[in-house]
């Protein structure tokens, strides 16, 4: 029951891991996803990546900016100019 | 005969010289180890990307595709966007872009087309403002920074996206040198705009994907992204380019400044031997003399 997200900027592979859910930005408001999720494509606003690394555990919030996210069968990935 | 005192400046000269290509060498070694590293870690953006943008470019077609990926239609204005470095001590680096471009302008020209030129980095712009006088439409400066990232390939990108949308060209070429080895750099023309969608596009898995927002804005969204990140993969090409040629350029000369450092040195120790031979000969038949 993991979900792989891979969060990319253009100098570096920023992260690459199984987590549990992942909330997402989306410009049309914010989403969460878990293992499982439907294909979708979305670009995301300037604002927080929620990582919950466990299900109930405290997220880590990764500031990202200029994104894009892509789910599809083999996880998450989020495409983003800067992230800190 | 050169006298002794010109041969020994001379070998000092040399040895000077000799000291400064050894440096300049050694630091393009190690430049280079981390401008390719950079160039490896830009890679996976790109690629998802790149497959995300062919695969959205396969379902907006027609009137409502951007004009970034469209085009205006036309075929007329070309622009030349040529990446160099802003440093010399790199063998035929700058040299080896500048032609390729000038080639294709040349090309462009003749086929009765208009050209126009961009540069980047301060190398070449002599040689291509000679060549054709007046033809360079605008210049983006990185002598200011250390190593040009993605925020100077972001505004180079804004620049050239807000001139085709003035209608200033219709067609964008990039020109950099795409890093294969420390030996073998190989000068390399993109097209940016409209953009080149690869042929081999991936077919879209069989799952319906659902948009948020639609297709179209996203593409918008993205399209002015992608030519960001091309911009930025040629710069990492060329850093990496740069310190390569710059690195075998100064093996050869230090190589070289070796070889007459020897050579020099033998003529010296010869003209010194013949010297102390006169003088011998001098002493001998003088005494003889007496």
């Amino acid at each position: 029951m993991a979900l792989h997200f891979e969060l990319v900027t253009p100098e570096r592979l920023v992260l690459s891991e199984e987590v549990h859910m992942v909330v997402v930005p989306g410009t049309e408001g914010e989403f969460g996803v878990l293992e499982g999720h439907a294909p979708f494509m979305s670009t995301v606003k300037d604002g927080a990546l929620k990582v919950y690394a466990r299900d109930g555990a405290e997220p880590r919030i990764i500031q990202v900016e200029g994104g894009f996210a892509e789910v599809s069968e083999t996880g998450l990935t989020v495409l983003a100019e800067k992230a800190a | 005969m050169a006298s002794l005192k010109e041969l020994k400046g001379r070998i000092a000269s040399v040895k000077s010289t000799q000291k400064i290509t050894k440096a300049k060498q050694m630091v393009a070694a190690a430049k280079l180890r981390k401008a390719q590293a950079a160039a490896e870690a830009a890679r996976p953006y790109g690629q998802r990307l790149e497959k995300v943008v062919a695969s959205l470019a396969g379902k907006v077609t027609g009137d409502n595709a951007p004009r970034l990926l469209a085009g205006t239609g036309k075929d007329d204005v070309h622009m030349l966007v040529v990446a160099n470095g802003d440093k010399g001590l790199s063998g035929a680096f700058n040299a080896n872009i500048v032609k390729a471009a000038i080639v294709k302008a040349r090309m462009l020209i003749a086929q009765g087309k208009t050209v126009k030129f961009y540069l980047i980095g301060r190398k070449g712009r002599a040689v291509i403002a000679r060549t054709f006088p007046g033809l360079i439409v605008g210049e983006y400066d990185t002598t200011a920074v250390r190593t040009p990232g993605f925020d100077e390939a972001s505004a180079i990108a804004h620049d050239i996206s807000a001139r085709f949308f003035a209608g200033e060209f219709d067609v964008a070429h990039l020109f950099y040198s795409a890093f294969k080895s420390a030996l073998a750099q190989i000068p390399t023309e993109q097209q940016i705009i409209p953009v080149a969608v690869p042929a081999d596009a991936p077919a879209s898995s069989g799952a319906a994907v659902e948009y948020e927002p639609d297709e179209e804005s996203i593409l918008a969204d993205l399209l002015p992204r992608n030519i960001t990140i091309q911009l930025f993969k040629a710069l990492l090409e060329n850093m990496a380019s740069e310190q390569g040629a710059s690195m075998t350029a100064m093996d050869n000369a230090t190589r070289n400044a070796g070889e007459l450092i020897n050579k020099l040195t033998i003529e010296y120790n010869r003209s010194r031997q013949a010297a102390i031979t006169t003088e011998l000969v001098e002493i001998i038949s003088g005494a003889e003399a007496l």
